[in-house]
């Protein structure tokens, strides 16, 4: 701090920087040294504690499910394989909500990935598409992901639409276009090593679980251990910033809405399994459950913060909540609200650890500088 | 900060101007009681101490004008007032009481209006609509529109106005029109304090004099206003008195308006408060080969014809004011905007227009003007930031490693004495000298060999100031070229070797530091508009 006015004194006194002699900065890195970081946070120490309020969520959770159906929950092997229903309930949106977590740290927002699964699934089960065999059909349905992501990064960034138009707009037209290949008509699937991705195990889990967890693991590198996530968090937590430090800002926002688009595809392919069969209106409302499951877990919708493991935890907790009503033979209807009402209250407890965080650096600002 | 203790060293005189007793302008330029009085207004934020003793004394029927540099504390002041910010200390007395506005419509109910630069009036509303909104008048819940319309009437009748209908939509009114229905607002809350941030700003020519007539009217009634601009021909014409402010204090105040000559006041708007320590120049020339060459570089109403070179190990400052087209120079120059004309080399090659990666790949760096918004990510750790240009060089298929990171991180941070040094605490906990370390730093790492620096020490300490002026020394010193525009005329005389004048966004003036002084430059900085009529 500058100047030495009579009206600082009262508060350099209690900071008391400016007087003392000038710390040891190994004393002071030794003092400021945090334990290891933890896996699954990436290395922010921040995150990590939201993703244990997320983990104390869904023991709450559990626990509202044991003491509802304490029946059920006495045996341990349908205790495993309800487990393993919710993370395949989980699976499909969950791979999903990756991609848009990415987009949403990038200062984006995807309102199209439920028309691109669409799109994808459709476009990969036409009969001229199945006559390819599966390789066909999944080299289909990623390329179309891929390519309407593109289509809404390029739109984005180079044609300066705002996301959310953009990608309003495409969610649209992807799924008109979708009901015009498919001719409004549900498509089978005759494949049966696709139709087989649904059903196989490995070791006692579903092939889909397996999936999910890849595309996560995959998620958390790309985001915390690689250039194109140091990117994503520049770009999104200040692009003037990131442009003036020489980041290719417009490139970048292309190659995450093309990678939320890959996501799609791969979710197209997993629901089109688990349907044995696409159709134009497959995975509705899919934009929201992803946004969702990712404010959940604690990405910033402005953009620059966010973790892939929360948005995990976002989404198992949905899934959760949907299991503890079916076992409880309860409505969807009951079942949103109440899945609208935890969006509510994870938003707010995030501003409160916000606005504390902020008082706690304003107080602390004497003794930082 | 280390150096930052004794105050009697700190300060100069012109500094200690705010423990004084004010200097009274003479009793006949204004007649009214004092309506409005700061003492010791400090106002911090994370990272910056945005008011850091304001003194201010508003009369009643006069217009004080408030004078200083962009992120001299006017604007925060201005929220101050308006019941936006509240102080951390210090006494703001409003006729008579202490106050302290809880928001802003405590502000306006005291009688305190705010016309901001950014008009805040809703486009799609009436001009009735806007001139009563948030207290419209109101029978059992239904606004009394022809009332309001007549009262609008009224109002603008007063500011001289009835040709604007009171139901026309704000959105078809040109920028002078909703400037008016701003100041109906305030007349509508019986204001008796007018702040007015930069309203010239939008108007064209001639409405500037219509302003002016309005404000003498309001004047006239007895009201005070705050009247702030960039423009020291305006302060001449509408001013009482005027207060300048500087690195969030007050430099002085009170100074009447028409009799002080404009070196004094650009001298304590721009010039130094405390005497810098400036690193000593290398004896022999340390200039090397041409660096940088740009000729002819044009943005129409930002700049025009600029041809400038740097060599390498060379410092060249460009002095000049807001508005002189000095940072949009500097930004252009680095492909943050396209030239319109004229081309910019490096080392002989021209470069890509209006692109920053060419600029970065051909060795240049910048610290731009605005930190926090143009180049930190405040909630990252101190080494992401310092890596922001160059993680990819220590990454490895993509894969970013972040103990190398870190390690070229504490380098940094220890060559340039960071305080804190814990590279991994996040931006925002550092103060604006060490922020400005950290953007700077940036550029030490990988092959920068030209610098672009625009305000470099803007809310910087004094410490951290002079640290910084050695850093730019040294990084000179192993061959680095730097051009560096500051509005600080001293700043630029002691850190540079030769010199660029601009005004108006032309360069008019180029020397050598040595030939110039800081009267020579101020009047070079100053000249032509904004001389004419001005004592100097």
């Amino acid at each position: 701090m500058s100047d030495t006015t009579p009206t600082a004194a009262p508060e350099r006194a209690a900071g008391l920087p400016a007087q003392s002699p000038p710390v040891d900065p190994a004393e002071t890195a030794k003092a400021d040294a945090r334990p290891g970081l933890s896996w699954w946070s990436g290395d922010r120490g921040e995150g990590a504690k939201r993703n244990l309020g997320l983990l104390a969520t869904l023991v709450v959770l559990v626990v509202i499910g044991i003491l509802t159906r304490p029946d059920l929950y006495g045996d341990a092997s349908w205790v495993w394989g309800n487990t393993l229903t919710i993370l395949k309930l989980a699976s499909v949106v969950g791979v999903v909500t990756v991609g848009m977590t990415f987009v949403i740290i990038g200062g984006g927002i995807d309102l199209s990935v439920g028309a691109i699964v669409a799109i994808a699934g459709v476009w990969s089960t036409t009969l001229a598409t199945q006559s390819y065999g599966a390789g066909g059909m999944i080299f289909s349905a990623l390329t179309v992901g891929l390519a309407v992501g593109v289509i809404n990064g390029l739109l984005i960034s180079y044609g300066r639409l705002v996301p959310f138009i953009a990608t309003l707009a495409m969610m649209v037209a992807a799924r008109g276009l979708a009901a015009e290949i498919s001719d409004k008509q549900t498509q089978v699937s005759n494949e049966s090593f696709i139709n087989g991705i649904a059903t196989t195990k490995l070791l006692g889990i579903p092939l889909l679980v397996y999936i999910l967890a890849a595309v996560v693991a995959a998620g958390w590198v790309l985001l915390n251990r690689t250039t194109f996530g140091r990117r994503t968090v520049a770009v999104g937590g200040n692009p003037e910033a990131a442009r003036l430090a020489g980041i290719d800002v417009r490139r970048h926002t292309v190659l995450l809405y093309a990678l939320s688009g890959l996501c799609c595809g791969i979710a197209a392919i997993m629901l089109t399994a688990q349907a044995t069969s696409a159709q134009a209106a497959m995975a509705n409302l899919y934009e929201l459950d992803a946004i969702a499951a990712a404010i959940i877990g604690g990405t910033l919708l402005s953009g620059g913060r966010g973790t892939i493991i929360g948005s995990l935890l976002g989404v198992i907790i949905f899934s959760t909540i949907t299991n503890l009503f079916a076992i409880n033979g309860l409505s969807t209807e009951a079942q949103n609200m109440v899945k609208g009402g935890i969006i509510v209250v994870a938003v707010l407890v995030q501003q409160v650890q916000f606005r504390s965080l902020t008082q706690f650096l304003a107080r602390n600002r004497a003794t930082t500088t | 900060m280390s150096a930052t203790s004794e105050p009697g060293r700190m300060n100069s005189e012109e500094a200690d101007v705010t423990n004084e007793p004010l200097v009274e302008a003479p009793a006949d330029t204004v007649a009214g009681e004092v309506v409005l009085r700061l003492t010791d207004v400090v106002k911090t934020f994370p990272g910056v101490r945005a008011l850091d003793g304001v003194q201010l004394e508003v009369r009643a029927g006069e217009v004080h004008c408030l004078l200083g540099q962009n992120g001299a504390g006017k604007s925060t002041l201005i929220k101050v007032l308006a019941g936006v910010h509240r102080p951390d200390s210090g006494e703001v007395v409003w006729r008579g009481e202490p106050a302290a506005f809880a928001n802003p419509q405590a502000a306006m109910r005291a009688g305190i209006a705010t016309i901001y630069q950014e008009l805040d009036l809703v486009e799609d509303l009436s001009v009735a609509e806007n001139a009563f909104l948030g207290h419209e008048p109101r029978r059992l819940g239904f606004v009394r529109r022809g009332h309001m319309a007549r009262r609008t009437r009224q109002i603008l009748a007063r500011l001289g106005h009835p040709e604007i209908p009171p139901g026309r939509l704000v959105r078809h009114l040109p920028a002078a029109g909703k400037q008016i229905v701003s100041m109906a607002r305030a007349l509508s809350h019986e204001a008796r304090l007018i702040i007015m941030d930069e309203p010239s700003a939008v108007l064209a020519h001639d409405e500037v004099g219509n302003l002016f007539r309005i404000i003498r009217e309001l004047t006239a009634q007895g009201i005070a206003v705050i009247y702030i601009s960039h423009r020291l021909e305006e302060i001449r014409e509408i001013g009482d008195r005027v207060t300048v402010l500087k690195d969030g204090r007050t430099t002085a105040a009170n100074l009447p308006a028409r009799e002080t000559p404009t070196r004094d006041l650009v001298s304590r708007m721009t010039g130094r408060t405390i005497e810098y320590v400036f690193p000593d120049r290398p004896a022999d020339d340390p200039a090397g080969a041409e660096l940088l060459r740009v000729e002819g570089l044009t943005r129409h109403g930002e700049f025009a014809d600029v041809s400038l070179d740097v060599r390498a190990g060379e410092i060249v400052g460009i002095a000049g004011l807001v508005g002189s087209g000095r940072s949009e120079l500097l930004e252009t120059i680095y492909g943050a905007r396209r030239a319109e004309a004229g081309t910019v080399r490096m080392g002989g090659r021209a470069l890509r227009p209006g692109s920053v990666g060419a600029a970065v790949k051909a060795g240049m760096g910048m610290a731009p003007e605005e930190r926090k918004s143009q180049a930190l990510l405040l909630g990252e750790p101190i080494y992401r930031n310092v890596t922001l240009a160059t993680f990819g060089r220590y990454a490895r298929l993509g894969f970013t490693d972040a103990g190398r990171e870190r390690a070229a991180a504490d380098r940094i941070a220890a060559a340039l004495e960071l305080r804190p040094r814990d590279v991994r605490r996040p931006v925002r906990t550092l103060s604006g000298g060490n922020q400005q370390k950290v953007v700077v730093g940036r550029w030490l790492l990988g092959d920068t060999r030209l610098l672009l620096l625009d305000e470099p020490t803007r809310g910087v300490d004094v410490g951290a100031r002079a640290e910084l002026y050695q850093v730019i020394r040294e990084l000179a010193a192993r061959g680095v070229g730097v051009l560096l525009v500051s509005s600080e005329v001293p700043e630029v005389l002691g850190l540079a070797d030769r010199v660029l004048v601009m005004r108006e966004g032309r360069v008019v003036r180029e020397a050598p530091a040595g030939e110039l002084d800081e009267n020579t430059v101020l009047d070079l900085v100053m000249a032509g508009s904004l001389m004419e009529g001005a004592p100097a």
